[in-house]
């Protein structure tokens, strides 16, 4: 090795001790047999992935795909008006910036509880709503879809906005006085010229919100009340009640093949080459 | 003909300063005319409030004797080219040329583009984009994508300064013909003088947010109206009051009869290929530069000499 490359080296050690070995055992894992007590045995099998042509499970896939793909729209029509607004804001931008990175400063876990008790029966808005007598009986606003979704674009909308800002802030100002110069109105000017040459930034913002979605498992566990099951609760049920480590690892891989095709796609489409 | 924009004691203020200061402009239509003036002294500020990106504090911005105050750039008939093109770089050259054509419902969107880009010369590179083509290109698909729209008036905002010294000069004759070619009127800014007085059919030359004279090539050169004028538009010398500018500055070594002249001494000489320009220093101190033809310079450093002019070259303000 030369000297450059030990520097290197602790990446390296880290990478092939917490990512590539763990890995190999999640394969190894997914070809076994389930043990009786959790654990895997002999013989070697295929059977953890054609269980997935269950459709019990090719629904589960095919939820969590829907479930982020809606999470990631929600928060590309939230997040890019705010990133434009951002990236228009002359000297306040950064104080913008901060409020959008605020929530970080508490626990992913700690804002999702609070959640819970905004939407819970008796939360802040089923309490407010039934003292002012808009509603008679408390809405069910916990544990369905659409707090999942809630959830998730809450917790993932400023993995939106900050690639999208960046991209909208490089974008010359002189670009949009062509367009009006041309004949085009603000509303047309967004379609025609702002949205696709910050294409690059909607698609990096995307990506940044659909693959933590897709693999979720904290938030529709605690906000979907183990009813809106994702491919992330799945495999975190085959470890722990299920007892299913081939299972559980076999969906792992799912998931992750998954993302890795949606990335591979992207990689290959004209948009990606220009980001890189 | 007629008048094709006419600007009434139009007055910019911008917090703390005033970019633009009652200037009062008429255009006939079908010119080429030049805004010049150094950086800061407003030019770009006018050419951003008849193209309609910012609005006078006070006064009128007429186009086509209508006033325009108020209308959005999408709303005027008048087109401008960037100093940096700010050509869409997700779209071709003809994309480019064919944004205006579609969004002012224009018919033969197709035929006019690939006219507009015959027209500048860039029929074969249709389809490149932005990022394949050079400064230059650049530079012409920003011609097409505005002139295709026949606006009543073509506003430039310093097109050639990002291009070389080189192409800048070829630019500026077909800048002219394209002018000449399509009989749209052309308003030009630009802080370089040699550029103005090649192209134009008039100029106005600027200082300070006001216009201090506005007049054809020759008038400015030759008549400057103050002071200002006649030293940005070339080097001056000053006699006392007299200015002289130096191809009309002339040096002996004998004592010259019946014009006037200053004892001095030449200082250095600096070569420009097709002249030569001598500094003298004076006997009072002050100096003047001569420009002489090459093959007359048969002076040599520290020399003693006699700085002359014609009376008659003299150029005199209050």
């Amino acid at each position: 090795m030369s000297p450059r490359q030990w520097f290197l080296f602790p990446a390296r050690l880290w990478m092939a001790l917490f990512f590539a070995a763990p890995l190999a055992i999640v394969c190894g894992y997914s070809f076994l047999t389930r043990g009786d007590y959790g654990g895997v045995e002999r013989p070697w099998t295929l059977e953890s992935f054609t269980r997935f042509a269950d459709p019990l499970y090719l629904a589960i896939v095919w939820r969590s795909v829907w479930i982020a793909a809606l999470a990631t729209l929600l928060c590309a029509v939230l997040g890019f008006p705010l990133a434009l607004f951002i990236s228009r804001a002359g000297r306040h931008r950064n104080l913008y910036l901060q409020l959008v990175l605020l929530p970080f400063w508490t626990s992913f876990l700690i804002r999702t509880y609070a959640w819970i008790f905004i939407l819970r029966d008796t939360g802040l808005i089923n309490t407010a709503l039934l003292r002012l007598h808009v509603i008679a009986s408390p809405m069910q606003l916990l544990y369905n879809d659409g707090a999942v979704l809630l959830g998730l674009v809450y917790n993932f909308l400023p993995f939106f906005v900050l690639p999208m800002y960046a991209t909208l802030e490089r974008l010359d100002p002189a670009l949009l006085e062509a367009a009006a110069d041309l004949g085009a109105r603000p509303f047309t000017t967004l379609w025609r010229v702002i949205i696709p040459v910050a294409a690059p930034g909607l698609v990096a913002g995307s990506v940044l919100v659909f693959i933590p979605c897709l693999g979720a498992y904290l938030t529709p566990d605690l906000l979907g009340g183990g009813k809106t099951v994702m491919l992330g609760n799945l495999v975190q049920n085959q470890f722990t009640t299920a007892r299913d480590w081939p299972f559980g690892s076999a969906a792992s891989l799912v998931l992750m093949a998954s993302s890795a095709l949606l990335l591979a796609l992207l990689m290959r489409s004209r948009m990606a080459k220009e980001l890189m | 003909m007629g008048v094709v924009l006419e600007l009434r004691n139009v007055v910019k203020e911008f917090p703390g300063h005033r970019a633009v200061d009652d200037i009062s402009l008429a255009l006939e239509r079908g010119g080429f005319y030049s805004l010049l003036g150094p950086s800061g002294c407003g030019k770009t500020t006018t050419l951003r409030m008849i193209g309609g990106f910012e609005q006078p504090s006070h006064g009128d911005v007429l186009l086509d004797g209508k006033v325009v105050n108020g209308l959005k750039p999408f709303e005027r008939d008048v087109s401008t080219v960037f100093q940096n093109y700010a050509l869409f770089p997700h779209l071709t050259a003809r994309g480019n040329v064919e944004f205006g054509l579609r969004e002012r419902k224009l018919a033969d969107r197709q035929a006019r583009a690939e006219r507009a880009l015959e027209l500048v010369q860039m029929g074969g590179k249709q389809d490149r984009t932005p990022a394949q083509l050079s400064g230059g290109e650049k530079q012409r698909v920003a011609l097409a994508r505005s002139l295709v729209l026949e606006p009543q008036l073509l506003l430039l905002d310093e097109p050639l300064a990002a291009l070389d010294p080189k192409l800048r000069k070829e630019m500026r004759s077909e800048l002219k013909a394209m002018q000449r070619k399509t009989g749209v009127t052309f308003l030009f800014v630009t802080h370089d003088q040699e550029e103005a007085l090649s192209m134009s059919d008039k100029v106005a030359v600027m200082n300070n947010g006001r216009i201090e004279q506005f007049g054809t090539p020759e008038d400015v050169y030759l008549r400057p109206a103050t002071r200002f004028v006649a030293g940005f538009l070339g080097a001056i010398n000053w006699f006392g009051a007299a200015g002289v500018r130096p191809e009309s500055t002339r040096i002996s070594r004998a004592k010259p009869e019946g014009v006037p002249c200053r004892r001095g001494s030449v200082e250095s000489s600096l070569f420009f290929g097709n002249c030569v320009h001598l500094n003298s220093l004076l006997e009072d101190g002050s100096r003047a530069i001569s420009e002489l033809p090459r093959e007359e310079n048969h002076f040599t450093e520290g020399e003693p000499v006699w700085v002359h002019w014609a009376a008659a070259d003299e150029l005199h303000f209050e």
